[in-house]
């Protein structure tokens, strides 16, 4: 699975894996989204990029979506453990205007 | 420039060959000696090329999308990835950072980071006919005298 999903208290911890493009996307949304619309009392959704081998500007798409539909569900996002570039890259984007984004370490 | 190597591949658009195209361009691009983030940004340049004609070029049917890459002696390395797919009507405006012409989880960040990994872009497309995209990068290792 390219994402593992853990819940803890009032944080879901969606852990995620390998390559983020286009192509690998579509399974990683579907299992944070269904992880979001089951859990009702959970606060704050974390992405946690830290085994994240590659990503290109679908990874930022796969970020902007989830914090649009956790909007709706009234939870917060937050990105951890990116490394260099793809910090770089969420940078490029509105991301950090409304989400705290992590470098590893 | 001198060419010294060239490497030209054929693919559909299917979005299982994004991995591929990356991974057979960077096994090319691997003679000039270059850093793990050199390495990186020819990865990330190629995904989001190859993306664009998946997703824009050819949306919902299946093209060819043509690859083609070339060493120069200076160490450079130049990618052009092709398309027969519909075109962009407004290349400026597909260029700004933000915009997209799709919906869905399409970040719209595409050519601003291809601009931001590569060392020249050149976008030349026409509407009906297809896309080409072509990216430069100078590398900083080895050189071919």
């Amino acid at each position: 699975m390219p994402v593992t999903i853990k819940r803890k208290n009032e944080y879901i911890f969606a852990y995620l894996k390998g390559e983020i493009d286009h192509h690998t996307a579509p399974e990683i949304r579907e299992t944070i989204d269904e992880a979001l619309s089951l859990s009702e009392t959970a606060e704050l959704l974390i992405l946690d990029f830290s085994e994240v081998s590659f990503m290109d500007s679908s990874g930022v798409g796969l970020v902007m979506g989830r914090y649009r539909y956790a909007t709706t569900l009234g939870k917060k996002i937050r990105v951890d453990n990116l490394d260099d570039r793809n910090y770089k890259i969420m940078q490029m984007s509105g991301i950090p205007r409304i989400a705290e984004i992590n470098r590893k370490g | 420039m001198k060419k010294i190597n060239q490497m030209k591949m054929i693919l559909d658009s299917c979005s299982v060959n994004e991995g591929f195209s990356r991974v057979v361009v960077s096994a090319f691009a691997s003679q000039l000696d270059m850093t793990v983030d050199e390495l990186g940004d020819i990865k990330t340049i190629v995904s989001e090329a190859v993306t664009n004609c998946i997703v824009h070029a050819y949306k919902e049917k299946i093209g060819k999308i043509y690859i083609t890459c070339t060493v120069f002696s200076e160490g450079v390395l130049r990618v052009s990835v092709r398309d027969r797919g519909c075109g962009i009507p407004d290349v400026k405006k597909a260029r700004e950072p933000l915009y997209t012409s799709v919906g869905g989880d399409r970040s719209g960040l595409g050519f601003s980071v291809m601009e931001s990994f590569s060392d020249k872009l050149t976008v030349r497309s026409k509407v009906g006919v297809g896309t080409t995209v072509t990216m430069e990068k100078r590398i900083s290792g080895k050189k071919y005298e």
